[in-house]
């Protein structure tokens, strides 16, 4: 209960007109619990940004035409903490589904990094998400849910199944969890300093 | 907001959703200007506009607006330049280069992030 405690304590920033935002990528398979993860933190109820997406048939009709597009909806849930005055950092979780790929690339530009959410019960899930970040060279930590207060695979396990190296951070949470979630983001920007210092 | 969903979208940016506002990220973070809250207040302001304007108490990302007037991402982006070009908005995007973020600002995120 010291984390209740100390939000209790603390002073409520006010952002204004100089605020800058920060934003960090919470990634991860269908179901994972990304949105049970931002929402445990943020200070706003989860909102839904979508985005339109135009998928062009693979079918094109006798005079070279493509003969049907449809269009999709790009969906994606984010919250908000007001750090202080000056930042506002956004979590925001990528879509549901992993060919969602130029939103991807949105959401990381400029992003302090990414939590890769795993459902040991579905490891494989998330290897989209390990290989997309680090192809973009994105700093990540990983991020074993908890389901029921059980792993099926242990942390030491998983980072081998999933072949992470030794220098990136492997936490088992409860995405349910505040202090959890917090703990995570800690964890992020620590590993995301520790790069810069290279 | 009373943003009536039959409307269709492309009507609200007479048309345009393209190329306008493109260059607003997701988190860009929107304020009304001095200016723009008095023509708020002075009902002079387009319905859109209006409702983008009453939403704004403090500052809300680019995302957050769109979300509120359940309208896409592009269409967001495009009224919130609309208002930043009419000089009732200003925008205020992150700061980073290619490696993400400066090392400062992450040090002061870490210490911000352990105070919650």
């Amino acid at each position: 209960m010291t984390s209740r405690l100390s939000e209790a304590q603390r002073e409520p920033a006010v952002a204004g007109p100089g605020t800058k935002p920060l934003k960090i990528v919470i990634a991860g398979g269908f179901a994972a619990g990304k949105t049970t993860f931002v929402d445990s933190i943020s200070e706003i109820t989860p909102l839904t940004t979508e985005a339109p997406m135009t998928n062009l048939s693979l079918g094109v009709d006798d005079r070279g035409e493509v003969t049907s597009k449809t269009t999709t909806t790009v969906a994606m849930d984010f919250g908000r903490i007001t750090l202080s005055a000056a930042t506002m950092l956004y979590l925001f979780g990528t879509p549901g589904q992993d060919r969602f790929w130029f939103m991807w690339d949105e959401l990381s530009r400029g992003a302090v990094g990414a939590v890769v959410l795993v459902d040991t019960r579905r490891l494989q899930d998330c290897f989209a998400a390990l290989d997309y970040f680090e192809a973009k060279r994105l700093p990540y930590v990983v991020a074993l849910n908890r389901f029921d207060g059980a792993l099926a695979h242990s942390t030491d396990a998983v980072r081998e199944a999933l072949t992470i190296e030794a220098s990136i951070p492997v936490l088992a949470v409860d995405a349910r969890s505040r202090a959890d979630t917090k703990a995570v983001l800690v964890e992020l920007v620590r590993y995301a300093i520790r790069r810069k210092h290279g | 907001m009373n943003q009536p969903r039959f409307v269709r979208q492309f009507v609200l940016t007479r048309g345009r959703s393209r190329s306008v506002g493109a260059d607003l990220a997701l988190d860009t973070l929107v304020t009304l200007t001095d200016a723009g809250r008095r023509r708020a207040a002075g009902g002079e302001l387009r319905a859109e506009a209006a409702a983008i304007a009453r939403l704004l108490d403090g500052p809300l990302s680019v995302a957050e607006i769109g979300a509120h007037l359940h309208v896409h991402l592009g269409i967001a982006r495009v009224l919130v330049s609309d208002l930043v070009a009419d000089g009732v908005a200003a925008v205020s995007a992150a700061d980073f280069d290619e490696t993400g973020p400066d090392l400062g600002t992450l040090e002061r995120l870490l210490d911000d992030l352990q105070a919650l």
